[in-house]
Parts: structure tokens; C-alpha cells; sequence
């Protein structure tokens, strides 16, 4: 059983403190409300309408559903956890994420997954069911970018410019035949096969699909481009490996 | 005062617009209702609105809107005015005293036209022969600002929270086809009167969330124009690099953002040949108009609007149409305020322009 807020009847302190002290609840008529569900490690949190930045921010565990579209800097430096959105994402979604996963139905802004990490049993997990924006996985370090274009006509171009940036580890899987434009030459960039795509991404797909009722098997029977590090001319020397 | 670079408040901005594609009616307290949700973007030390179509029964005569430190100040500027113009109208702008709203200086309104004899001594045309005027009296006259001086459109602007100002200047009694508003969180520069957004020249109105690295490369820039940037703030020359690419340049707006938010030289060549070519073109042929920083602005002018990121998308921005009507705002929740079922809500990438102007025959 869970606590129900109508969040336009309250003002955000009163929300705030309430979405902090209660483990099962549900926030509905939301609309701007900022740092929501920030740092909450269990329970279950079930929002309708348009959050305000930060929402799960630092989030450590637990669940978040959001009916309708989030706004910038959701899921900032996200440690566990999971978060899915019935609708778009806005700018710098999952910035320096570092464990949990987070599934976006539509769209994402720009500077998606900037810096998102994985260390040991943490793995970092982002899923975007539309296209993203520039700079998607910039400097990525770790964990696991999926965008699957699942409206969009097949062969489209599924992110901005500068993807993937500076990435030195981790890995973006793009459900498209395009490669992005200007993709670095410290990356490799390929078609994934049959047994790959089953070994790598079968389980990520299934867990998508169904948080929004999706069919599975037609996201994967897609093709998947996949981009990582080229570890003979990647940034890796650079940093600690694992 | 101290000026940009001496003094730093440590510190974003909000910005909305509403604007009607068939012409109808927006009262001001709509844009205010907008922009009032997005009030922790602000931090009181500012808040401005700028309305299009509000003075019909004025609509051939330019609208000044003017803050004055000092009687003194007033009187030497209204000397200057009659010399130069033909006063149809004058009055206070109307205000309404609240706490939040503090020290303001005198604010007037006047509804001029050039004096025929002027226009043709100076042998300019009429918008150049008024924007110089006032440049003038920025400049020239101790304690004069004139904030607003389009034609069938105002600013109205103050220190405070955006929906305090509007309070302020009683913005329910206006109505509209356009609106653009203005929250601010001033980051290097005082929050003062004549500091606050929208700023504008003619009817060409700024509304800017951002900071511009460039500035000073882009102040020295305008100023061998003629411009001058002495309102403290980096806002202003967008406005009046803008003002000088439209009027005097005759670019477009589409133009102008590849200017102002020109694509990389690595993106440029991407570009097939002849749209490789125009875009390199603009940037060598307007370099000193380009601007660096994150910002996201929006333009109004005379029957439009334009919004406009940087290349970076460094600051957020949305848009959201309904029916004919469109909305801007630094945050989609805003527009919810306003308008809770759209048609339609996208994210404008980084220096792609979105211009909206009034249908064909709409008359304002």
C-alpha cells in the first residue's frame, strides 16, 4: 500500500520531506518540483507529470517511475538503483552515473551519459528508446549506453555530434546502421552479430522491454552498431586500468 | 557603479515566451504565470517581460519607456525629446506599490514620432534616425535609460523575482500576441534597474540565460558601429549585434544565428559544398559577431520570435505548441503551468534557430 500526494496541494518542502520518509508513495500532478528522489536508497516512487531538475540524483537504490517527461541533470552521479521514464529526458541526463540503471522511453537531451562509470560489481546501465543528443557518452569510463531508436525510420542517424568523445572505456550500442558523425579514431566502431548481440544485450533488451511493455525480440532482431575503446590507441594507458 | 568584471555575484536565469501565430490575445499575466514557476532560477535580482502588440491604438508611434534617477535627469531628457520628436502622449507608467518591489527609479512612457524636419536634415530613415536618439541619450544624459523604444511593444523590467515585477507593473492591464520574460540570477555583473532583461532596441528584444565569454571581443565589435554598451551587463550587445545584422546587414534570422552560433569548423565540414560554403562565408565575413559561453535567448521582433542556443546546447531550452500558439522556456514544466496538453514539446539543438512569425493577414 502506498502514500498518494498530489504534489500541486503541497508545497515542495512538505513533498520533499514526505517522498524522504515514506518508502512506498506516489506523487501525482507534479510540475517542476526539483531534487526529487534524490538520494533515496529503497521503496518504490511512482510520479506523474513534469519533475524539476535533479530528479534522482545521487539516487542509492530503490525505484523510480515517472509517468510524462524529466527535465535536466536527472540521475546525477546515480549510485544504485533504477529509474524509468514514460517519456523524454532533458540535458545531461546520467551525468558521472556510477552504478544502477536507468531506462528513458523517448527521447534524451544533449551531454547524455557524460563520464558514467563502473567499478567491479557496479555497472552503470543506460537506456534511451528514442535518439540522444551531442556529446552522448562523452569521456565515458565505464558501463553500458543503448539507444534504440525505436520510432525512427531504420538507418537513421541516432545522436548528435561529438558521440562518444574522449571514451576510454565502457560501451554505446546504437541501434542503427549509421555511424556517428565524426566518431573518433581512438574508437572502434561495428556491426554487431547474432551471437554477439545475445551475449551483450539480450537480458538489457528484455529488461527494457518490459518495463514499458515493448516487444523484445523486435528490438533486437534490429541491428546493433557497437562502440568502444580501441585498446591499442585508446586513452587507457592513461588511466588505472582495472 | 562597478562595472562588468569588477565586482562578481556568485551565482543561472530563466527565460519563457508565449507567442500567438494567429494574432490572438495574451493577457500578461499568463507569461507571468509561466515564468513564476521557474522563481528558483532567479535570485530577485531582476525579473523583466517584454509584450508585442500591446499598444495598438499607438501602433505608428514609438513607444519609449524610460528610468530616471533624478527630475533632472527627466527634464534634460524631455528637452532633448521635444527638439527631436513630436510627443503625442506622456505619463508614468503605471505601477502598483508592493513590498517586493523596492527603490525604483522614475519610470515613463512616451509615444513619439520623429520630427519630419529632423528625419530630413539627418537624411536618415526613420528607425535609424530614433535607435541613434536613444543610443544618445543612454549615452549622454546622467541617470536617463531608455529601456524600451519599439513601436506596438514594451519592456517592463525591475529589480525582484519576475512575477513580482509583473505585479509591479500591473501586467494583467496588457494584452498581446507575444510575450517573452525574464528571470534573473545575475553571475558577474550588479543587479540593477537598467541591468535587468529584456533589453532591446526598436522593437528587437532580448531575453538571454547564459554567459558570454566574448563579450568584450563582441562589446569592441558593436562599438565601432556606433552602439554603446553602458548598461553594465552582457546582454546588451547581443541585442545590438543582432540590431545591426538585421537592419544594417539585412541578414536573416537564420543567418544571423549561424553568426552569432556558428557551427564548428569541423562540423562546417561536414556540410555539402554550397551549405559548407555559406556557412563559412558568415563565420570569416562576421567573426567578431560570434558568440562564445553557453546562452540560451530569445529574439522578439515585430510580428516574431526566435529562440536560440549555443552551438554547445550548454544552456536548456524547450519548445511547445498548442493549436497556433507556441512556447518557449528554459523548463518544460513552465509551459505545463500554462498549457498542460500540448501537441507537441521538443528540444531545439544547439544553434539551430526556431522562428515563429504571424500567420499571413494577421493585422496587430
Amino acid at each position: 500500500m502506498s502514500v498518494q500526494v498530489n504534489a500541486s496541494q503541497v508545497d515542495e518542502r512538505t513533498l520533499k520531506d514526505l517522498i524522504e520518509s515514506e518508502s512506498n508513495i506516489e506523487v501525482t500532478g507534479c510540475l517542476g518540483q526539483r531534487y526529487l528522489g534524490v538520494a533515496r536508497k529503497c521503496g518504490q516512487l511512482r510520479i506523474t507529470g513534469t519533475p524539476g531538475n535533479g530528479l534522482a540524483s545521487y539516487l542509492d537504490g530503490g525505484e523510480i517511475y515517472v509517468h510524462g517527461n524529466v527535465q535536466d541533470a536527472v540521475a546525477d552521479t546515480m549510485n544504485d538503483g533504477f529509474l524509468a521514464v514514460d517519456g523524454n529526458a532533458g540535458d545531461a541526463l546520467c551525468y558521472a552515473m556510477r552504478g544502477g540503471r536507468v531506462f528513458i522511453r523517448g527521447n534524451a537531451g544533449y551531454r547524455a551519459g557524460v563520464h558514467m562509470k563502473a567499478y567491479r560489481e557496479r555497472q552503470s546501465i543506460l537506456v534511451i528508446g528514442g535518439r540522444a543528443g551531442s556529446f552522448l557518452g562523452e569521456y565515458l569510463a565505464g558501463g553500458t549506453i543503448a539507444v534504440l531508436g525505436l520510432d525512427c525510420p531504420a538507418g537513421s542517424q541516432l545522436t548528435g555530434y561529438f558521440c562518444a568523445n574522449g571514451m576510454y572505456a565502457g560501451s554505446i550500442y546504437l541501434r542503427t546502421t549509421a555511424r556517428p558523425v565524426g566518431l573518433s579514431d581512438k574508437l572502434s566502431c561495428h556491426l554487431m552479430d547474432g551471437e554477439e548481440k545475445k551475449a551483450k544485450l539480450e537480458g538489457l533488451i528484455r529488461d527494457y522491454a518490459s518495463a514499458f511493455s515493448l516487444d523484445a525480440q523486435q528490438i533486437l532482431s534490429g541491428p546493433f552498431l557497437s562502440i568502444e575503446a580501441d585498446p591499442h590507441k585508446s586513452y587507457r594507458q592513461l588511466y588505472a586500468t582495472l | 557603479m562597478m562595472k562588468e568584471g569588477e565586482v562578481r555575484i556568485p551565482s543561472g536565469c530563466a527565460i519563457c515566451g508565449i507567442f500567438s501565430r494567429d494574432g490572438s490575445q495574451i493577457c500578461g499575466d499568463r507569461i507571468a504565470h509561466a515564468i513564476a514557476l521557474m522563481h528558483n532560477r532567479s535570485n530577485g535580482l531582476g525579473g523583466g517581460f517584454a509584450g508585442y502588440g500591446i499598444y495598438p491604438q499607438y501602433r505608428d508611434h514609438y513607444a519609449l519607456h524610460i528610468f530616471y534617477d533624478s527630475l533632472k535627469s527627466r527634464e534634460e531628457t524631455e528637452r532633448f525629446l521635444d527638439s527631436h520628436f513630436d510627443i503625442i502622449n506622456l505619463s508614468k507608467i503605471p505601477v502598483r506599490q508592493t513590498d517586493q518591489i523596492t527603490d525604483p527609479p522614475l519610470i515613463w512612457r512616451y509615444f513619439v514620432s520623429p520630427l519630419v524636419h529632423k528625419i530630413q536634415d539627418s537624411q536618415l530613415e526613420e528607425n535609424e534616425y530614433t535607435a541613434r536618439c536613444m543610443i544618445r541619450i543612454n549615452n549622454l544624459i546622467e541617470g536617463a535609460y531608455v529601456f524600451s523604444c519599439g513601436k506596438n511593444m514594451g519592456v517592463f523590467k525591475a529589480v525582484g523575482y519576475p512575477e513580482d515585477v509583473a505585479r509591479f507593473y500591473r501586467l494583467e492591464d496588457y494584452s498581446g500576441y507575444a510575450w517573452t520574460a525574464h528571470g534573473r540570477y545575475p553571475t558577474n555583473t550588479p543587479g540593477w534597474w537598467g541591468g535587468a532583461h529584456p533589453f532591446a532596441l526598436l522593437d528587437l528584444s532580448v531575453v538571454h540565460n547564459g554567459e558570454i565569454s566574448s563579450y568584450d571581443a563582441n562589446r569592441r565589435a558593436v562599438e565601432m558601429y556606433d552602439y554603446k554598451c553602458n548598461l553594465l551587463t552582457d546582454t546588451e550587445v547581443i541585442t545590438y549585434i543582432l540590431d545591426y545584422l538585421t537592419r544594417k546587414e539585412k541578414l536573416t534570422l537564420e543567418e544571423c544565428a549561424n553568426v552569432i552560433a556558428a557551427p564548428f569548423w569541423s562540423t562546417i565540414a561536414l556540410k555539402d559544398g554550397q551549405e559548407a560554403a555559406r556557412l563559412a562565408y558568415l563565420r570569416k565575413m562576421y567573426s567578431s559577431f560570434l558568440i562564445t559561453g553557453p546562452f540560451s535567448i530569445l529574439v522578439g521582433f515585430t510580428g516574431g520570435m526566435m529562440a536560440l542556443n549555443d552551438r554547445l546546447k550548454l544552456r536548456s531550452l524547450v519548445v511547445g505548441e498548442k493549436g497556433r500558439t507556441v512556447y518557449f522556456s528554459s523548463e518544460e514544466a513552465a509551459i505545463r503551468a500554462v498549457e498542460p496538453e500540448l501537441d507537441r514539446i521538443w528540444a531545439p539543438a544547439g544553434g539551430q534557430p526556431v522562428i515563429v512569425t504571424l500567420d499571413e493577414g494577421v493585422r496587430i
